[in-house]
């Protein structure tokens, strides 16, 4: 069903706005996405009514609250179809989740033991296995990319051969490029290597059932899918997560401590120390019922209509200056497009689109590897989102004559 | 889109499709320091020569946006031959004429002194063409585009005379 844009942009507050006169074009949901009234109001409400800390006080706040707060956590679960919520771990944000990983998961690895990554991965997917790399003697291996940005599959088999962990991300956060992870997790699954996925420009996007994917672990954050900064999930697999050491020390991760030692608490809380995100899990889990209700199905659709639009306007308007990264075939990549225009600086088309109110992200995206691997340092990346619809892609389009025009490019 | 036009003076865009000074000088003699803007991928590099106290010769490379690229070229134009005091007066009356104090964090400012006139820069130091520059002033994430070369710059010299 197609989604209907202007009903869902009257629910963002955000837009109610103009800049300089003109309305906000937001082309950079890829970076992080806008808030829903929905979202906004159950994080007001939480703090006007129910306010408390979770797991402690035995008072009706703090009742409520925790039973807010573990609802939360059963809406993750239902979202990503796991089989319990002990598998769902709040965090601050995907970059959290993969760093406990690479400390806990990483602890359990042996020296000599070799990680399988990839040249699109973002920085939150390369630095915590480099650190790790540095504690311990590990092999770090990286899977290169074919001219339309997917992975080299064969290279990919050979290279797995032997592997502990396969960290991969289940979309490019620059390319687009959404990656055959079932393949992946299957190529796994006969030699015993735990596959992670990093799909943090997944879940706000696709409908994502963790069983279907075959994944041990995943993570993503929630702010890049309607709700607030400062919460993230880690979603890993029961048997494993209980075999796996603690990341930080604290309250709420233990079950009891004396001078001697500690006994760490059950699973999910084992992985949250401290005082965690309370209204953002909150406003996390109406993030979730809110794209429930516009489906993720037709949010997926919606998505490969507007990309396809994109990608035809764009090179219809712009062919001569226009180079787009990534997959040809709009079903095969996500919500966004990086190109490069001209001998224009990103930075530079960036700053021309901003007087338009039109709001892309310029740069290398945490991306720096797969930036080389491009041969440049920066491209302009328009991403898109539920809000969003093929009259943005236009003004996009006109802002860009602009661009030539300002910079003098030969049209 | 005063403003823009007020950003890509001409002068930068000529300095950015034509750099000065740019290429590489053999080390040693000379020494080479790299700076990156982690924000955005600018990356600035600096091959230089001194002599005492003196800037006998220097090369830019590195890529990046017109604003951090040209302001390293028209840097190496103004600074080539100077003494080290020199340099860092000259360094210090730039970043005074993009509105930054010592101390300060770069790129970030009130709201209320984005649209007004940066401290006037010592009067003993010329700018000359790199008053181009001052439109950043209005964009305060491109302040750290422009300053680029020169941290880049200062930290190398600093090193120099550490060691
Ligand atoms: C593919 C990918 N991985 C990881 C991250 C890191 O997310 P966060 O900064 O929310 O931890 C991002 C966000 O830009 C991303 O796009």
């Amino acid at each position: 069903m197609p989604l209907d844009v202007k009903k869902i942009k009257a629910d963002f507050p955000i837009f109610c706005q103009e800049i300089n006169g003109k309305p906000l074009t937001y082309l950079d949901s890829g970076a992080t996405s806008q808030k829903p009234r929905q979202v906004i109001e159950a994080m007001n409400s939480f703090y006007e009514t129910i306010n408390a800390n979770v797991h402690r006080g035995a008072h009706y706040l703090g009742e409520r609250t925790t039973k807010a707060f573990e609802d939360a956590r059963e809406k993750v679960k239902k979202f990503i179809n796991a089989n319990s919520p002990k598998e769902i771990i709040f965090t601050k944000n995907a970059t959290e989740g993969l760093n406990l990983l690479a400390h806990s998961l990483g602890s359990t690895l042996k020296d000599g033991d070799a990680i399988l990554l990839t040249h699109m991965e973002h920085h939150a997917n390369i630095v915590p296995w480099q650190l790790l790399a540095e504690r311990k003697n590990i092999e770090l291996r990286w899977v290169s990319l074919d001219e339309e940005g997917k992975l080299n599959m064969e290279e990919l088999e050979k290279l797995a051969d032997g592997v502990k962990i396969i960290a991969v991300s289940a979309m490019s956060n620059v390319l687009g490029t959404i990656n055959p992870v079932k393949e992946i997790a299957k190529l796994a699954r006969n030699q015993d290597s735990l596959v992670v996925l990093d799909a943090c420009q997944f879940v706000p996007h696709s409908p994502t059932d963790v069983k279907e994917l075959d994944c041990d672990f995943l993570v993503f954050s929630g702010h890049k899918m309607c709700g607030p900064t400062g919460i993230g999930v880690l979603y890993g697999k029961q048997e494993l997560l209980e075999k796996l050491p603690p990341f930080m020390g604290g309250g709420e991760m233990i079950i009891n401590v004396t001078t001697e030692g500690f006994i760490t608490n059950e699973l999910p809380w084992k992985f949250e120390p401290g005082t965690p995100p309370i209204a953002e899990a909150i406003g996390l889990g109406a993030a979730i019922d809110y794209l429930d209700d516009i489906g993720m199905e037709n949010i997926r659709e919606h998505e490969i209509s507007l990309t396809a639009y994109a990608l035809r306007l764009l090179t219809e308007k712009h062919g001569d200056q226009i180079k787009i990264y990534g997959p040809s075939e709009p079903a095969e990549r996500g919500g966004l497009i990086s190109f490069k225009y001209g001998d224009i600086h990103a930075h530079d088309v960036s700053q021309v689109l901003d007087e338009h109110a039109i709001s892309v992200r310029a740069g290398h995206h945490c991306a720096k590897p797969l930036m080389q691997e491009l041969g440049i340092g920066a491209t302009v990346r328009a991403s898109t989102y539920i809000y969003n619809d093929e009259t943005e892609i236009d003004q996009l389009s006109i802002a860009l004559e602009e661009v030539r025009d300002f910079f003098k490019l030969n049209k | 889109m005063a403003d823009l036009e007020d950003l890509y003076r001409e002068i930068i865009l000529d300095h950015y499709r034509s750099p000065r000074n740019r290429g590489e000088l053999p080390c040693p003699p000379a020494h080479r320091a790299e700076g990156f803007n982690p924000l955005c991928g600018d990356e600035v590099i600096i091959y230089l020569e001194t002599k005492d106290g003196k800037l006998t010769d220097l090369k830019t490379g590195g890529q990046g946006c017109s604003i951090s690229q040209s302001s390293a070229s028209l840097m190496s134009e103004a600074i080539k031959g100077k003494s080290v005091d020199e340099i860092k007066k000259i360094a210090t009356a730039f970043k005074a004429m993009l509105g930054i104090e010592s101390g300060n964090i770069e790129g970030i400012r009130e709201e209320s002194s984005q649209n007004g006139e940066g401290p006037e820069a010592s009067e003993a130091v010329k700018l000359g063409d790199m008053e181009a520059l001052k439109g950043v002033m209005k964009f305060p994430v491109r302040i750290k585009c422009a300053v680029l070369g020169w941290n880049t710059l200062l930290t190398e010299l600093e090193e120099l005379q550490n060691s």
